[in-house]
């Protein structure tokens, strides 16, 4: 068959020249291969030296931070001007990063792209665990994280002291706690009949109990099927929205303020692109060497990885056309304070390296994925995300810091620096995220199987069929 | 055996306290933390049961002195747990009130004393808060001739080295602790054996001596051991003035200067607004002589001639640089040009010869009111000549007032104080001294090199001399004596002092002495037949005899001491003739030559620290300099066309290096006749090529954890290293030579330049005339935007500039709020502004703001509330101007950091102050992140000290110590807002009167350029400074719409003069 002769089935699997799964699959073949992972896989050797390499990395963020509060937020390079620094762009990036999941689960549910089926468990759980990691910076980067921890939330006192509900952080806090909470929600849900599957499958008994009491008494009748495709595509509902508002509500931390380089209305669209773009280059980063890992090619094919290097370069290109509004603004609005800011951000202050790489790694080097051989090769795609993971991340740098070190007042100019805590809780964020990864794809299905079936062409023919 | 081994197995379970630990832990403490530690020690649990045990089994048995005498203190402090701390009240005797509180102590109500702080320049009259009996804050005293309310950096700052924790605690002999009755008893012994020499012998060296009662004491001594001698010695002494007037009139003259009569000022390397004598009185009324407002529009007109970049030269209508060694030429043709009497012919040409001209027309155009003023340090030659100048320019009795000199010598007699030390030196090493008794200062550090001072302490210390040094610290030269007497700090100890026109304050103590120690006076008499004389007796003794307190002197004494002055002690008038032998010793001083290739070094006293004295004053320290914005170090600075040629740079900047952000100063040799220090170099615009300024008072060895350095870290360098007896100021043919090494520098500002920003706005008085008469036509409508009148957009007044337009008021969607009641604001007038600092120290002395320290200055973290930041104009190679801008928090009405806080922690209240809530803060920087000014400081680290006793005694209750990961900024000084306030509520609920209410800042304030105030009275200072022409906001385009506003710098250029 033709695509030109089914349009409309151009997602489907049977008509694609690049299949959502390779052929000859059959329900018990996808069952057995995915759950062989978690289940009698024996565990290789390269996961125990990443979880320790991980874990080490954990344990360094966890003493950074006993440090951090210990002794103050002056343990990082902060300063005034630049009291924001590492910890905010941590926390931006790993947001960016936790959008891909969502994207992925509810938007492509909605809008049946079944492609996403493969990656999607994958997804999701990267964007718990990076939610994870991005909800670490907001608490700890305050000066008092003891206060900031309950004081944050408007919950009821004698007082009658309320959060200020016009801040922009106070937002972050419901708009962050939102997502992380629909997220894990979506995850756990779309798990529970992977969960029963794993529970029929295990061998040992500690295994069918966790697996029994986390599959909520699944049994997989037609009313359980009935009531799962309801919520599920309930809670896509009401993740969607938040897809777009996470990223919205972390920009107006910036738009909101006054400062030259903050102070734009091309925020919001730009930072969720930027973060579906971030997110993508991460499902990249990740799913590139854990299919090989793994020998899922079979699962998540070359069409997964085309398709995850176009959303990139559309998503890339709305984020470069930020940075052109952005210079393009800051000359037209005729204000002194915009035009040094964008001056001194690209050519004229001591920065200037920090513009000219993240246009590199965001805009210049991943329009090699325009070609199609570049697309289809692992490497490159693989080194393009990881070009544009430290792309996005120089992103926030730019933002945050090179607006912040010279402002009005050139009395209060000042440059920053990063201090050697900054790196450690960065890196151990890192650590903390692949901790969780490995334990994921350890002990959890990281391919919904049941969904990985009803993509198989049998599915389909019997759904015809009736 | 050990106490462990006599404990029973039940307590070695429970972890027996070990009487090791008990050491231990008590040898890590000292002084007053040491109760603390055994608090917490007999709160344990095991020692509770120790104590209850009476006497350890066996504890005869010990046979280690230290342990049974630190258990037997252990006991001892258990049983007297009170409370040890804060034992100190106010002195015994009766110390008078100033009006300005009740009569009583009321707890919780501050009471104000008048006192002063002594300086050898003359004294600073003050008004010290005291609460509860602990001097908590320093103010000028209004009715003194020398502050007229204003206070300098080191006399507010004098709190912090009263609570210093390095002071020196105990009478030491040769390192250990002694009673004082055991001095008092070696002095005893070696008087009485020089008595049979008529104190042949005994010398005592002070500094200058400003105190009639400390002159009368050693008059006594010397008139009754007529052998004993008295020698005086002040590194920053104005020797040249006393030199210069014994060349001009053949007789020692102290000059006072009228500004207040002055409009036309030419200053000779004098840097009379911010350092002394008489800075405080002089900047008020040259300032005030200046000021366009409410439709005054004169001004007077200031010309500098200087080598350093100073205040003074910021200020200037026309500044010019010369080097030292120009200094004279360009004195002497000026000389010429004005006519002065018996002026040598010009030999050569001098530096800024097309401006001689204009400057000469312009004194004589102003004749009799204009002042001609020598600096301290210009050679005597220029004195001399500035003295001339006057007579010639009818200045002299007008402007220009002689009196007899302020200080006292011994025999009344003016000494060369150099010649002084000399003499001394050179009869330590003749073997003809005995006993030396050093009355404060520090000569073993700030002696000429050349007199190797230190050395022949050592000389006379090894040869077991009695020697006796008394100090607030133990120092550099208490190092070398055999005894150390601890000094009492001028507000423990009764003593009077001169102010720079000859005023008298009595000195009152506010706390008995801390540290039992004792001041000059009481230290003197250990010379006479009633050593233990209190400080208190003396001065009344002595009083009792003057003329200025006959009669009733009880109640003249009184008066006095509560007013902060004796009426009638100003130095008389005299009348000095210009003496016909000036001409010919003024035509044979030569002017210095210098080769090529060669440098001059100029020595300046520090503006922090001034001559090393204040050097363990962390507030001084970190008080960044008024040009440089250094803080904690001093430099070497060189011009930038010296900097690229010692560093072979094409760019100046290039000479900087960065690790980090840290700034890495490259480091220089300098070398003067064989000696050489190695020094970090800035570059300040306006120094004069080839001449490199360094700053006396670093570099100190011996004085406290916060100004004596390490190898590692050094605290600046002593350029008294290079400082020879026959070149106190200036070190002509000096080598300069680049190194590899670099040293890092910090500062508060690093960026000089405005951008081209709207920012401090300037204008010529011919400029703001025209400009105000364009204005007037036009201006009617925008004068009354602030009121509320419907969008129309408030102009500035800046003329032939780009002004940005602020928003209507009625540009908004929201409502604006009424503010009925208060309405608080702030004008400050950068006209006036000199940049002294004063203000800086008042907010940090006021609101209990830490020092951080150099590292954490690097960091940009440093916690001023109220900075004043500077910028240069114009070229870096010659800068047309320096302007200061004094910044507090703006109080914005639409405050940009209120939105952003996610827990309200700062709001605005109904009278329009942006409050901070300390205790809601959780620090998430966001307001500072959003604040255009930058004036909030945080908390990065914990930054205030909670431990150190004395330091507790310092704050002011009435403002919360924040810890860290806390925000803070100005708050216009709420406190003394809300206690006005309390004040006029009292009153059948009057309203707070305009002026009640003086910000820390504005009260420091030497010019009145600061004021604070009610808005919503249209009759209050500040309300009417608001609506001057020159006023305007500062980033008002935001809609910030700053409470705080500026009136704009105006300045007087002789149009005659180009360029400049």
């Amino acid at each position: 068959m033709s695509t030109i002769d089914h349009p409309h089935d151009d997602v489907g699997i049977h008509v694609t020249p690049y299949p959502v799964i390779e052929p000859g699959h059959t329900f018990g073949s996808v069952t057995d291969k995915i759950s062989a992972l978690t289940l009698q896989r024996r565990t290789p050797l390269w996961w125990f030296i990443a979880f320790g390499i991980s874990f080490a990395l954990t344990n360094v963020l966890m003493f950074s931070i006993g440090y951090l509060v210990l002794t103050g937020i002056g343990v990082w390079g902060n300063n005034i001007p630049v009291g924001w620094a590492f910890d905010i762009i941590n926390f931006v990036w790993w947001i960016g990063i936790g959008h891909a999941g969502t994207l992925i689960s509810a938007i492509l549910l909605l809008l049946r792209q079944n492609w996403r089926t493969s990656i999607n468990r994958f997804a999701e759980a990267m964007t718990l665990f990076a939610v994870a990691c991005a909800g670490i910076f907001p608490l700890f980067h305050t000066g008092r994280p003891w206060l900031a921890i309950y004081w944050l939330f408007p919950y009821p006192n004698t007082m009658n002291i309320w959060p200020n509900f016009r801040s922009p952080l106070m937002w972050d806090v419901f708009a962050v706690s939102t997502y992380a909470t629909v997220s894990a929600l979506f995850w756990f849900v779309g798990l529970i009949p992977d969960f029963a599957t794993l529970r029929d499958r295990a061998q040992s008994r500690p295994f069918k109990i966790v697996y029994g009491m986390l599959s909520l008494g699944w049994r997989g009748s037609a009313k359980h099927w009935a009531r799962y495709e309801a919520l599920y595509l309930l809670l896509a509902g009401l993740a969607t929205p938040l897809v777009l508002s996470v990223h919205t509500i972390v920009s107006f931390d910036f738009a909101v303020g006054v400062l030259p380089g903050w102070h734009a209305t091309i925020f919001p669209p730009y930072f969720v692109a930027g973060a579906i773009y971030a997110g993508f280059a991460m499902v990249l980063t990740l799913t590139i060497p854990l299919r090989k890992l793994f020998h899922l090619e079979d699962f998540i094919t070359m069409r997964h990885l085309r398709n995850s290097a176009k959303v990139m370069l559309a998503t890339g290109l709305i984020v470069a056309y930020g940075y052109m509004m952005e210079a393009f603004t800051a000359w037209y609005s005729g204000s002194e304070y915009e035009g040094f800011m964008m001056k001194n951000r690209i050519w004229g202050g001591p920065y200037w390296w920090a513009y000219m790489l993240l246009i590199l790694c965001n805009v210049l080097i991943p329009q090699i994925l325009w070609a199609k051989r570049m697309r289809h090769n692992t490497l490159v795609l693989f080194a393009v995300s990881l070009v544009v993971g430290v792309g996005m991340w120089l992103e926030r740098f730019v933002i945050i810091v090179t607006s912040l070190h010279r402002d009005f007042l050139p009395s209060a100019w000042a440059m920053y620096r990063p201090t050697i805590i900054d790196f450690t809780t960065f890196f151990g964020t890192i650590g903390l995220f692949l901790t969780l990864l490995l334990l994921f794809i350890r002990f959890l299905p990281v391919i919904s199987i049941f969904e990985m079936r009803t993509i198989l062409p049998q599915a389909e023919v019997k759904e015809e069929e009736a | 055996m050990h106490i462990k081994d006599t404990l029973p197995a039940l307590y070695k379970i429970r972890r027996p306290l070990k009487a090791e630990d008990v050491r231990a832990r008590l040898a890590a403490k000292q002084g007053k933390e040491y109760w603390r530690s055994l608090e917490e020690l007999a709160a344990s649990e095991e020692f509770e049961e120790f104590l209850h045990r009476e006497f350890p089994r066996q504890a005869g048995e010990w046979d280690d002195e230290p342990s049974r005498r630190t258990f037997l203190k252990v006991m001892g402090a258990s049983l007297a747990l009170a409370g040890l701390a804060g034992c100190s009240y106010q002195p015994p005797e009766t110390i008078v009130p100033y009006v300005r509180q009740p009569e009583e102590l009321v707890p919780g109500k501050p009471l104000f004393f008048a006192t002063a702080m002594p300086h050898t320049k003359g004294a600073t009259g003050l008004l010290v808060r005291s609460n509860e009996g602990r001097p908590t804050h320093a103010e000028g005293n209004d009715l003194h001739p020398g502050s007229l309310g204003a206070a300098d950096v080191f006399s507010i700052a004098s709190i912090l080295t009263l609570y210093d924790p390095d002071r020196s605690e105990t009478v030491q002999y040769r390192g250990e602790i002694r009673p004082y009755t055991s001095f008092l008893a070696d002095v005893r012994t070696t008087l009485d054996a020089l008595k049979a020499k008529q104190g042949a012998g005994l010398r005592i060296l002070t500094e200058t001596v400003t105190s009639p009662s400390v002159a009368a004491l050693l008059k006594q001594i010397t008139t009754a051991l007529p052998q004993a001698r008295w020698h005086s010695y002040e590194p920053a002494g104005a020797h040249a003035a006393t030199q210069g007037a014994a060349l001009a009139f053949g007789q020692p003259v102290h000059t006072i200067y009228r500004f207040d009569r002055a409009d036309r000022v030419l200053s000779l390397d004098a840097d009379f607004l911010a350092a002394g004598p008489g800075e405080l009185r002089y900047a008020r009324d040259f300032i005030d002589r200046r000021r366009v407002i409410e439709g005054k529009s004169e001004m007077n007109r200031l010309y500098v001639v200087e080598t350093t970049p100073t205040n003074t030269g910021a200020k200037a209508d026309h500044r010019f640089a010369v080097r030292p060694s120009e200094l004279e030429q360009f004195t002497r043709a000026l000389a010429v040009a004005v006519g002065a009497q018996n002026t040598p012919a010009l030999v050569g040409s001098a530096p800024h010869p097309d401006a001689i001209a204009a400057i000469a027309k312009d004194l004589q155009g102003a004749r009799g009111k204009s002042i001609v003023i020598p600096g301290d340090y210009a050679p005597p030659t220029v004195h001399a000549l500035a003295h001339a100048m006057n007579a010639a320019l009818g200045n002299t009795g007008q402007t220009v007032v002689y009196t007899d000199p302020l200080a006292f010598y011994p025999n009344n007699q003016p000494v060369d104080q150099i010649a002084d030390l000399r003499a001394l030196v050179g009869d330590i090493d003749a073997g003809a001294v005995e006993m030396l008794l050093i009355v404060g200062g520090n000569p073993a550090y700030n002696a000429p090199v050349d007199l190797a001072f230190r050395d022949k302490l050592k000389k006379l210390f090894d040869q077991k001399k009695l020697t006796a040094h008394l100090g607030l610290h133990f120092d550099e030269t208490s190092e070398w004596c055999q005894w150390h007497v601890p000094e009492a700090h001028f507000l423990e100890a009764w003593g009077d002092a001169r102010a720079y026109d000859g005023t008298v304050s009595i000195i009152q103590p506010l706390i008995a002495p801390l540290y039992r120690g004792r001041s000059a006076l009481e230290f003197l008499s250990a010379l006479t037949d009633t050593p233990e004389k209190s400080g208190y007796d003396i001065v009344r003794d002595f009083w009792r005899t003057q003329p200025q307190m006959s009669g009733d002197f009880e109640r003249a004494w009184r008066r006095a001491v509560h007013d902060g002055l004796i009426a009638g002690t100003a130095l008389p008038e005299k009348t000095v003739a210009l003496s016909a032998s000036a001409s010919s010793q003024a035509a044979s001083a030569p002017a210095a030559a210098v080769g090529s290739g060669q440098f001059e070094i100029v020595f300046r006293p520090d503006p922090s620290v001034y001559d090393g004295r204040y050097a363990n004053n962390g507030w001084l320290q970190e008080l960044p300099k008024p040009l440089t914005k250094l803080c904690w170090d001093n430099a070497a600075h060189i011009s930038p066309a010296t900097a690229r040629k010692l560093f072979n740079v094409d760019n100046q900047e290039d000479i900087a290096t960065y690790k980090g952000i840290e700034y890495m100063a490259p480091v220089v040799t300098l070398s003067y006749r064989g000696q050489t220090i190695k020094a970090p170099v800035f570059i300040l615009p306006g120094q004069p090529d080839d001449v490199v300024t360094v700053h006396l008072g670093y570099g100190r060895t011996r004085v406290g954890r916060v100004g004596a350095g390490t190898a590692q870290q050094p605290v600046g360098f002593d350029a008294y290293q290079l400082r020879f007896a026959d070149a106190p100021w200036t070190a002509t043919g000096a080598q300069v030579a680049a190194t590899a090494d670099s040293y890092q520098l910090v500062g508060t500002q690093l960026h000089f330049n405005m951008e081209g920003r709207d920012i401090v706005r300037s204008e010529t008085l011919e400029e703001y005339r025209r400009g105000r008469d364009d204005a007037q036509s036009e201006h009617v409508v925008g004068s009354d935007a602030r009121t509320g009148d419907e969008g129309v957009g408030r102009a500035g007044p800046g003329v032939g500039k780009e002004v940005h337009k602020e928003p209507g008021v009625n540009e908004t969607l929201y409502y604006n709020y009424d503010y009925v009641g208060y309405k608080w604001g702030m004008a400050i007038d950068t006209t006036a502004c000199v940049g002294c600092n004063a203000c800086v120290i008042a907010c940090q002395s006021e609101n209990n703001i830490p020092v951080v320290g150099k590292e954490q200055v690097a960091r940009r973290r440093e916690m001023h509330w109220l900075r004043i930041d500077a910028y240069f104009k114009g070229l870096a190679e010659n800068p047309e101007g320096v302007y200061f801008m004094p910044v507090p928090c703006m109080h914005c009405e639409n405050a940009p950091c209120e939105p952003v806080c996610p827990v309200n922690a700062t709001v605005h209240d109904a009278e329009g102050t942006n409050n901070m809530v300390y205790n809601r803060c959780v620090g998430t920087r966001y307001c500072s992140n959003n604040c255009p000014y930058k004036v909030r400081r945080f908390n990065f680290l914990r930054y205030q000290d909670f431990e150190t006793e004395s330091l507790k005694l310092m704050r002011n209750p009435e403002v919360s110590v924040r810890s860290r990961g806390v925000m803070e900024k100005c708050t216009y000084c709420i406190q003394r807002i809300q206690a006005a306030k309390i004040e006029s509520e009292k009153e059948a609920g009057r309203q707070v009167r305009d002026g009640e209410i003086q910000t820390a800042c504005q009260s420091a304030c030497p010019t009145n350029a600061i004021v604070f105030g009610n808005l919503n009275d249209r009759n209050s200072m500040v309300a009417r400074w608001q609506h001057e022409p020159r006023a305007y906001g500062v980033l008002t385009e935001l809609n910030t719409r700053p409470r705080t506003q500026y009136l704009s710098e105006l300045r007087n250029p002789n149009p005659e003069i180009r360029g400049a």
